[in-house]
């Protein structure tokens, strides 16, 4: 019993959290926009993740090298390595664990800020005072997620790369030109545009689903303590599961 | 014949009829009528969760009765269009009872936002001079540049207050305005919403438990009870009354 009210919990969340996506493309992008609000959250969602995406994707770039020179020393192919690092960071760690980390920092404040605008009833307090609160509070925000995304992949990458080039240069000497000309003669098209593309999808996965959760969180400091909780899990999984996706479709259209 | 203009010229502000509301299983509001007068203070008594916040919900539109009318200035709100609604609600404001300022935007922010509607055209010096107005008749033109966290919780109802009031609407809804203030304090509230009333000249539903509330601000009582609205008459009717669904308020 049990098991069949779960089932049809899953799938009545999964048509919720539908039915608030197509209301974002049939309300949310509707005129007039909010401009100011949404370069606003640009600078809130974009720029103040920077630094924490910097740190993380530079470690991740000098602990990869670090972790693969050994096999590669012994295949004595160690000269390889920035091309090695280079591909695996531009292809797949890049986008997916800086939209991990955003997901990580993002999503759980806005679903924690969403929720409790709910429960203090500044919802509907918006809504009252003549202010469409899902464009004001959530197309802005799943706009912002969207296009800040990417941007911060592309830094995150550029600084993940820094980090490989110190990790070369531990325990070998490798130049800066050297390194990076070698990074980007073996990095074509298909590498960089498939995976540049998904994280668009990350986005507006983090952003929808922070939304969705705060805009439906329950009352009290419990509803909204789950709401920003379930928007981490569920948009972390989300972004793996494009991720699959992407990578399937990419493989089908011959990009690789 | 000239009794008929009279009564036109005399329309209510908002006429209740045959309200229902329920969420699932659960009757909140059944059968529901109450007529509102113009520039006059009705006051819904009722216990904790007898849907009297459901009802002034309705009012506004923020929920949708199952049946019923609801007529706002001739119209009747259930079957509004989003636009249409959003011009009736121009001209009623909401006090919501946990304030509900928005705690990312300082004070000024707050009051500018009902300004934001797109058909209004302020210059900035206007906006401003609004925000100044509606502060000095609450008494906190001090406090425009400070966050909501840094007031205490008299000063946010007053500070709410004034945002419901910068439209100068001429219908208010109150929901339970002088809970959880102390008793000098909510007296303070009370005689503020009667100062406003006759300034502006409103009429207001005040949404209560509380029974200084009721005496101070009152023209008329409404009992709401079992989803009905059970009672009506003076805040005295009630005081005296025999009857032990109205006489338990005032033990």
């Amino acid at each position: 019993m049990a098991l069949v009210t779960n089932i049809k919990a899953f799938f009545g969340e999964t048509g919720n959290i539908a039915g608030f996506t197509g209301r974002f493309f049939s309300t949310g992008l509707k005129p007039r926009f909010e401009f100011r609000e949404l370069l606003n959250q640009c600078y809130i969602i974009g720029y103040k993740s920077l630094p924490l995406i910097a740190l993380t994707g530079f470690i991740m770039g000098l602990v990869l090298t670090m972790q693969l020179r050994p096999s590669l020393v012994d295949y004595g192919v160690e000269s390889q390595l920035p091309i090695m690092v280079g591909i695996a960071i531009v292809r797949e760690i890049g986008p997916v664990i800086t939209a991990l980390i955003f997901a990580g920092k993002i999503a759980s404040s806005i679903g924690a800020e969403l929720g409790s605008m709910k429960v203090t009833e500044q919802i509907d307090a918006m809504e009252v005072s003549g202010t469409n609160p899902f464009k004001y509070l959530v197309a802005t925000r799943v706009l912002s997620t969207t296009l800040m995304l990417p941007v911060l992949t592309v830094m995150g990458d550029a600084i993940s790369l820094f980090g490989a080039f110190i990790g070369v240069n531990i325990r070998s000497v490798t130049s800066f030109h050297l390194f990076f000309t070698q990074v980007f003669h073996s990095l074509s098209f298909g590498d960089v545009l498939p995976a540049f593309i998904k994280t668009f999808f990350f986005g507006f996965a983090v952003g929808i689903i922070g939304c969705y959760k705060g805009y439906t969180s329950s009352k009290g400091t419990r509803g909204v303590g789950s709401s920003a909780n379930s928007a981490v899990v569920l948009s972390s999984v989300l972004i793996f599961i494009i991720d699959l996706l992407a990578v399937q479709l990419t493989d089908l259209l011959g990009l690789n | 014949m000239k009794k008929t203009t009279e009564i036109d010229s005399v329309t209510p502000s908002i006429i209740i009829e045959k309200l229902c509301k329920r969420f699932g299983d659960h009757v909140v509001l059944q059968d529901f009528s109450l007529t509102v007068q113009k520039e006059e203070n009705v006051v819904v008594l009722g216990k904790s969760g007898s849907g009297k916040s459901v009802l002034i919900k309705c009012i506004i539109g923020l929920l949708k009765p199952d049946c019923g009318n609801i007529q706002v200035f001739g119209e009747n709100v259930p079957q509004l269009e989003h636009d249409q609604l959003d011009q009736v609600r121009a001209r009623i404001g909401f006090l919501f009872q946990g304030n509900a300022l928005y705690d990312s935007m300082t004070v000024r922010e707050n009051l500018e936002f009902p300004l934001r509607r797109h058909w209004f055209d302020h210059s900035q010096q206007q906006v401003d001079a609004l925000v100044i107005e509606a502060l000095e008749n609450v008494g906190l033109a001090h406090t425009v540049d400070l966050m909501p966290e840094e007031l205490s919780g008299g000063m946010l109802k007053r500070v709410a207050l004034a945002r419901t009031m910068i439209l100068k609407p001429e219908i208010i809804l109150y929901d339970e305005p002088t809970t959880g203030l102390d008793p000098v304090t909510a007296r303070e509230i009370d005689n503020l919403i009667l100062k406003l009333q006759k300034k502006y000249h409103t009429s207001s539903i005040i949404i209560t438990h509380d029974m200084n509330c009721v005496k101070n601000t009152a023209d008329r009582v409404a009992l709401l009870l079992d989803g009905r609205c059970y009672a009506q008459g003076t805040y005295e009717d009630f005081e005296h009354s025999a009857d032990p669904n109205i006489h338990q308020f005032f033990e």
